[in-house]
């Protein structure tokens, strides 16, 4: 008659699986509607967090196909921690092998720059350097400096025109996407993250800044559509470098 | 390029850059802004009792999921894959996802 | 045992979940409000506007920092990981009071969210009171423990809440956090009697009282269930359920919960001005 909470989870996640032995109404009965209000619980929490944290995956696919994929989402992936403003960090996987969803290509790029957006929206803050130190070092030692990114700022890249489409979806009157690779940047000046498109080779640089190459290293792993003084100047504008060293 | 004319270019790119920046400052945002938050949190609620998401089976199990997304995905007019491009995986890795 | 002593505790006045949308208006006229509360876990992230808001309410109202994810019930061993966010918090923040829950959420490394029931006996008493001990060790400071709602019960169940609260306290010296709303929702759906629950339990130890909506449903045989749900209005029975502990207990801080459905401040600041209607009984 011990109810082990591995039962009890087991029960909880599966709506056919009976309801534990030794769980009862005041009258000593099996309480199976009673259960059901912690299957309730978990399921809509869960399924409202994901919701929240993926608005624009939503708009795409619909509410119902929304709502039907979160059930199967949060069985697959329950959260790993108890900060729900972060559940969903599997999204863009699980939407890459989720067949239902296969028509829409671009759906799992959208899910990684929504995900990109609260992690920058909860980052660290960062104080933006003096941009005016960059033109007080010599020309010949500008390839040799590192610059610190603020944790806030991201990229994603994608086969897909996904800023077109984020943007159609989030801004009203915003044009209709056409067919190309793009990527975007997210950055956070004060508390707002923004969204910046730029092309791969800005994404692949800044990635790399990111990671603590040099200027020049990291203007070596992107190829010539690369505009570095374009990547630089959104970079300082938006308060994403915050030293250089 | 040479390594001599890659500094060049990338000395006049900085200094372009720097110049091009707005010399006011990154707009403070001010408290009245504090009343947003980006939705995604706790709380010690309960859900909304014994009917609805926690009780319907959820089954997924092939061909029992008959939906298809109905949300403006119809509008965007983007080919379901970019060309030559391979869609990963399969539902087969999907429930190796599944936990123990 | 730990000492109680060192932190400034929450006033005896009405305080409220504080949610971001209402930020404006209880700047501008808090009222009777005398102190909030925010949930632990939404300010664990690294930065930005939810901690930039947190320095700045604390400026100007003590902060209960309430817990709704450490599993304090739980059969594993607790998070270390969340256990090390939440000394985080507590330290910088240096809240008025810290609580949280007797239930589990946590099982194999999975979070559900959701406040999930444990059987009363002497196996869970003792591994809660290692939790609790665990707990406030490692924060430095008194915790208090929330009542639960119940919408069942374990057969397995061999001692009463209020006495596995009471032995609790005892043990580890954590104080309780009572919440009326609770008590009425589990005393109805369980058939029992709220005063008697107020009548049993260890008021000496509570630092802080809970008020809440909640949603009545039925069960299969049409008895009634109440869902803790958090998106209503106090209803009178729990009004008078307040006033029959304070009458018993004296003044305490009274916390009104609105989480779902969370309407516009005027009408949350009406169940704060009823909350401290019902102090001012029993302080005049």
């Amino acid at each position: 008659m011990i109810v082990r909470q591995a039962a009890f989870k087991t029960a909880m996640l599966d709506p056919a699986a009976p309801v534990p032995d030794g769980i009862i109404n005041p009258d000593g009965a099996p309480a199976s509607k009673r259960f059901d209000v912690y299957r309730n619980n978990v399921a809509v929490s869960l399924s409202d967090a994901l919701e929240a944290a993926f608005p624009v995956v939503r708009k795409l696919v619909g509410d119902e196909f929304f709502r039907a994929m979160a059930g199967v989402y949060l069985r697959k992936h329950p959260p790993k921690t108890p900060l729900m403003m972060f559940y969903g960090e599997a999204m863009p996987q699980f939407l890459r092998r989720f067949e239902p969803a296969k028509s829409i290509g671009y759906l799992p790029d959208i899910a990684a720059i929504e995900l990109a957006l609260r992690h920058a929206y909860h980052a660290a803050d960062a104080a933006p350097v003096d941009a005016n130190a960059l033109t007080t070092i010599a020309a010949d030692a500008l390839m040799g400096i590192r610059l610190r990114i603020a944790p806030a700022t991201q990229t994603v890249t994608s086969d897909f025109p996904v800023h077109a489409i984020y943007r159609a979806n989030t801004v009203a009157g915003a044009p209709k996407p056409v067919m190309q690779a793009e990527a975007v940047l997210v950055t956070r000046a004060g508390f707002d993250p923004e969204l910046h498109l730029i092309n791969a080779a800005a994404a692949t640089c800044i990635s790399a800044l990111k990671d603590g190459q040099s200027l020049g290293q990291a203007m070596a792993t992107a190829d010539d559509t690369l505009d570095i003084g374009a990547v630089l100047g959104l970079l300082l504008a938006q308060g994403a470098v915050t030293e250089i060293y | 390029m040479s390594n001599a004319t890659k500094t060049l270019v990338l000395a006049s790119a900085v200094a372009t850059a720097v110049a091009g920046l707005s010399t006011t400052a990154v707009a403070q945002e001010n408290e009245k802004c504090f009343g947003v938050s980006l939705a995604g949190e706790n709380d010690c609620a309960a859900g909304p009792g014994t009917t609805c998401a926690g009780t319907s089976t959820v089954d997924y199990q092939g061909n029992a999921w008959t939906l298809v997304p109905a949300g403006t995905c119809e509008t965007m007019d983007v080919p379901a894959a970019a060309d030559g491009m391979e869609r990963m995986g399969s539902l087969e890795e999907l429930d190796r996802d599944l936990p123990a | 045992m730990l000492d109680a002593t060192n932190h400034t505790s929450l006033p005896s006045r009405p305080g409220v979940g504080y949610k971001p949308q209402h930020y404006s208006d209880i700047m501008a006229d808090a009222g009777p409000l005398g102190w909030l509360e925010i949930h632990a876990e939404n300010y664990m992230g690294d930065g930005g506007r939810p901690i930039a808001q947190l320095h700045h309410l604390a400026e100007r109202f003590p902060i209960s920092v309430h817990g709704v994810g450490l599993s304090i019930g739980g059969e594993g061993d607790l998070d270390a990981d969340h256990l090390a966010r939440l000394k985080h918090l507590i330290t910088w923040l240096n809240p008025s009071s810290f609580s949280e829950h007797l239930a589990w959420s946590t099982h194999d490394s999975h979070f559900f969210n959701d406040l999930l029931p444990l059987p009363y006996t002497p196996q869970t008493l003792a591994r809660v009171a290692t939790h609790i001990d665990q707990v406030q060790d490692t924060v430095g400071r008194r915790m208090l423990l929330e009542n639960p709602s119940s919408y069942l019960a374990f057969a397995e169940s061999m001692m009463s809440e209020t006495d596995f609260l009471r032995e609790l306290s005892q043990r580890t010296g954590c104080g309780l956090l009572l919440d009326v709303n609770n008590v009425f929702v589990s005393a109805t759906n369980l058939k029992t009697s709220p005063q008697a629950y107020i009548d049993d339990f260890p008021l000496d130890a509570v630092g802080e009282i809970h008020l809440g909506g909640h949603d009545e449903d039925e069960d299969e045989t049409g008895a009634p269930l109440l869902i803790d749900s958090h998106g209503k209005a106090v209803v009178d029975p729990v009004w008078a359920l307040l006033d029959y502990t304070l009458a018993k207990s004296g003044p305490k801080p009274v916390l009104v919960e609105w989480d779902t459905d969370v309407p516009d401040w005027p009408v949350l600041a009406a169940e704060v001005a009823r909350a401290d209607t019902a102090l001012a009984l029993i302080t005049t």
